[in-house]
């Protein structure tokens, strides 16, 4: 009786807990013509609207296809290419965009038309949605009413007006966010339709076929894709992963053919090996100065923190990826008013010198800012507190700049770090004194890095106030000449960071990649997302 | 028997609502939020998100909401790791890849951990112990970490003899279970090695000793059944631990288990489903506990559960 009891009760434990076991997983398609991608752990949504982070993009980019594509010009590059609007027209004034929609289909057979952009753009600007990209479309007139001038003139003809000329609108078409979607795939089947692949309709190159919860997402070539004979890549397998260490791991055996989270021991090696591989990326690292309360409410300060920053050492001994340093807030890439020509960066000039031999320069005129706002030598210098979220790479960027401040400036500088969610709320309330700043750009042009600073701002975590800012990037905004607007931008960036110092930029991101050595066709835009379509050699 | 069940079941339930409760207030008590990042949403689609989730209710509200449809069964829904999928489908998901795993480990280290337990009990201050004691020793100070990145090193990349991402075949389960039973295993070992000593020097054992009885029967008949109560004890809660997932485990072998899942909700702050693995793992454990109270009394039969102050 006893040992019947005790049997009873141990298959009762083992049944409990293993009724609610699934089936067995079955076996993923893998081996030829699939391509093995891991881009990071499992995305938060891929619904276009939603969708706010780099790898979510990757995906819907592969799902979905916007008025204007992006495609390779040959080099590795990212350009923009006649996606489902087979050609537009721009109003003289340029405020008035039409796009005539080729005849193309959805993956389940449905035509594309321009309600279905109509219907998207409005639900992306409705707050019901709380898309945090909404602000993407803000250049649309009636942005953020019910009125929003964004309409299917018929099933074929798009019309979108602008408030002003705007030079990036292309990128805000080529942009996630504004693709289109399935109005009643999304009124039926509510916040569910993407998650099961028989309602995630898309109408780009490929479909999702399977997605196995925080394991991976399997693409398919898709049969209804208007350009599907120009599709190479005949699936791809994106596996959602999250140890740096398993992934590269994955890498080394063949289980991975393309990564990017590489773990920073193994950079140096994989550099020295030319295996390690860069896409140019708007992205810049930074560090952002709390400017309402002292010390560094002197500009002085401020900008002797930011001139003894070695950010050359910093690029090529604590980071050492590829990495460039930065004369500027705006990262190198972004066009200026002529796109062929010079870009941004190039055509505003250095703020700071980053040339080596200046270095001993920039800490002599440090110093005696130092000194004027009263702290000759560091002396009566208040200890201050350069803050960061707990990871390896910030820290070592930290301690650099500890070193740097305090041998150069004769201050006393501590390091704090925070787990990531404790930092941005400390950041955000302005709870620091130096802290760790990042930023990519959203589109190609320089007021993605620069309309974060003015009064209010939710990103604005330097706490910057000043209204002839703020009256510039309005001036910016309602500027109709190209060229004009231009150079307000560059006066802009000058008053930022050449008078004012709100942040003190350190370098330019790079993405980087390894890619199996067969794999031929990646490409990628600047603002990460990877493009698997034209990929050969699986 | 069955008046103590129900009696436990009852305390069960109050315990789930006071665990829910405290989680509730210790999640809300830390900084951050789910709608935080890098680039903030503006303050009209903060308010919005807030609004849409409940999450612009005071407190006491928030929590009196929360309760009110836990005990109708829902979950609510991912604010951020998948975002507006319901919390229970998620765990429904997750917990049997992280339960199958778990069980095989669990199976591993009690069919291998009590045996070795008992032999080095055995051979005491031999050789064998010896070397049992140092393998054992090595399993419960060497961290999860180390021995799941070391197999992975080992096997998948230098060897190239198992896949380490997934679990896809039978192949995939191999290291991830061995990783995640070495601990268990060693730990059961040790807790079976002195128990069991500590049987062999009970009278009850001299008695039978001397009345001839062969050493199987005084091992397996006798001292065995006295020497499992405390390896008892560290199943029940170890079971309901080992079957919601090992973090590092499923982390470093890119296991769906949820395990890893509970982990990354903290860091981004996901509430709903922070409140329904927590419920979840403190009702296994708790039921866990129930079945082992009432293997003691299968086991020993001195034990009487329903007096209590075992």
């Amino acid at each position: 009786m006893k040992k019947l009891l005790i049997l009873l009760l141990s298959l009762c434990m083992v049944f409990t807990l293993s009724a609610c076991g699934g089936s067995d997983d079955e076996e993923a398609a893998g081996g030829d013509g699939v391509l093995n991608v891991c881009l990071a752990s499992e995305p938060a949504t891929i619904d276009p609207a939603l969708n706010s982070a780099v790898d979510g993009a990757t995906m819907i980019q592969h799902t979905f296809e916007g008025l204007i594509k992006w495609v390779d010009d040959g080099s590795g590059k990212a350009v923009h290419a006649a996606g489902v609007a087979e050609s537009w027209d721009i109003s003289d004034d340029g405020l008035v965009w039409t796009f005539h929609l080729r005849d193309s289909n959805w993956s389940d057979g449905e035509p594309v038309t321009a309600n279905d952009f109509e219907y998207a753009w409005k639900r992306l600007n409705d707050p019901e949605t709380a898309a945090d990209y909404s602000y993407m479309i803000a250049p649309v007139k009636g942005f953020g009413t019910d009125e929003l001038a964004a309409v299917a003139i018929d099933d074929n003809t798009f019309e979108v007006t602008l408030i002003s000329p705007c030079l990036y609108f292309e990128d805000i078409c080529a942009f996630p966010a504004c693709y289109p979607v399935r109005e009643d795939i999304i009124e039926e089947n509510g916040d569910a339709w993407i998650t099961d692949p028989a309602t995630y309709i898309g109408n780009g190159p490929y479909m999702m076929t399977e997605w196995v919860h925080n394991s991976y997402i399997m693409m398919e070539k898709n049969p209804e894709y208007w350009d599907t004979e120009n599709i190479k890549c005949e699936a791809i397998k994106f596996n959602l992963m999250d140890d740096q260490n398993a992934i590269y791991a994955g890498y080394k055996n063949g289980d991975l053919d393309y990564v990017e989270d590489v773990p920073a021991d193994e950079v140096p090696g994989l550099l020295e090996a030319g295996t390690l591989q860069f896409f140019p990326t708007l992205g810049a690292y930074y560090v952002i100065f709390q400017m309402e309360n002292a010390p560094f409410d002197d500009v002085r300060v401020r900008e002797a923190f930011s001139l003894v920053i070695d950010r050359n050492f910093i690029v090529d001994k604590v980071t050492g990826a590829g990495e460039k340093a930065l004369d500027g807030f705006v990262p190198a890439g972004i066009s200026d008013v002529d796109v062929e020509g010079d870009d941004f960066r190039t055509v505003q000039g250095p703020f700071y010198s980053i040339d080596p031999d200046d270095y001993e320069a920039n800490c002599d005129k440090a110093r005696e800012l130092l000194a004027e706002a009263g702290y000759e030598n560091g002396e009566g210098f208040p200890v201050v507190e350069y803050l960061y979220n707990t990871l390896d790479s910030h820290k070592a960027i930290g301690e650099a700049l500890q070193n740097m401040w305090q041998e150069e400036l004769g201050v006393t500088v501590t390091l704090a770090n925070q787990e990531w969610g404790v930092f941005l709320e400390e950041r955000k309330a302005g709870n620091f004194s130096i802290a760790r700043g990042g930023w990519i750009g959203d589109y190609n042009d320089p007021m993605t890095f620069l309309d974060m600073f003015t009064t209010g701002n939710g990103n604005n975590d330097a706490q910057y106030a000043n209204t002839e800012y703020d009256n510039r990037i309005d001036a910016i905004n309602a500027e109709l000449d190209p060229e004009a607007r231009m150079d307000f931008l560059h006066e802009a960036e000058e008053q930022l960071i050449g008078e004012d110092v709100v942040v003190a930029p350190i370098y330019g991101y790079t993405h980087k990649y390894l890619v199996s050595e067969e794999i031929t066709g990646i490409y990628a835009n600047l603002f990460e997302t990877v493009f698997f379509g034209q990929c050969e050699g699986m | 028997m069955a008046k103590y069940i129900v009696k436990r079941i009852a305390q069960a339930l109050i315990l789930i609502i006071v665990v829910a409760c405290l989680t509730f207030l210790l999640m809300n008590l830390v900084p951050g939020g789910p709608f935080l990042s890098e680039k903030s949403p503006s303050p009209e689609v903060l308010a919005a998100m807030e609004a849409k989730y409940g999450l612009d209710q005071p407190l006491p509200i928030q929590l009196k909401n929360y309760i009110f449809h836990m005990v109708h069964g829902d979950f609510g829904v991912s604010l951020k790791m998948q975002k507006n999928r319901p919390v229970i489908l998620i765990i429904e998901e997750m917990f049997p890849i992280s339960a199958k795993i778990g069980l095989i480990a669990l199976l591993i280290a009690v069919s291998i951990g009590i045996p070795i337990g008992c032999l080095s009990a055995y051979y005491r201050g031999t050789r064998i112990d010896s070397a049992l004691r140092v393998v054992m020793t090595l399993g419960i100070s060497v961290p999860s970490f180390v021995i799941a990145t070391l197999l992975l090193l080992l096997f998948c990349v230098k060897l190239q003899w198992l896949p380490s991402i997934g679990l896809t075949s039978w192949q995939h389960y191999i290291l991830p279970c061995a990783a995640l039973s070495f601990y268990p295993m060693c730990y059961t070992g040790r807790l079976a090695r002195s128990s069991m000593l500590d049987a062999i020097n009970q009278d009850y054992i001299r008695t039978a000793m001397a009345k001839g009885a062969s050493t199987k029967a005084i091992i397996f008949k006798h001292a065995l059944r006295n020497a499992l109560i405390p390896v008892l004890t560290f199943l029940g809660p170890l079971t309901a631990f080992i079957l919601t997932g090992g973090f590092v485990v499923e982390t470093v072998f890119s296991i769906p288990g949820l395990g890893r899942y509970f982990i990354q909700s903290i860091l981004v702050r996901d509430y709903p489903i922070i409140m329904a693995t927590t419920i979840f793992l403190a009702a296994l454990v708790i039921f866990m506990n129930l079945i082992v109270d009432i293997m003691y009394r299968v086991v020993d039969p001195r034990i009487d559960i329903t007096k209590g102050g075992n």
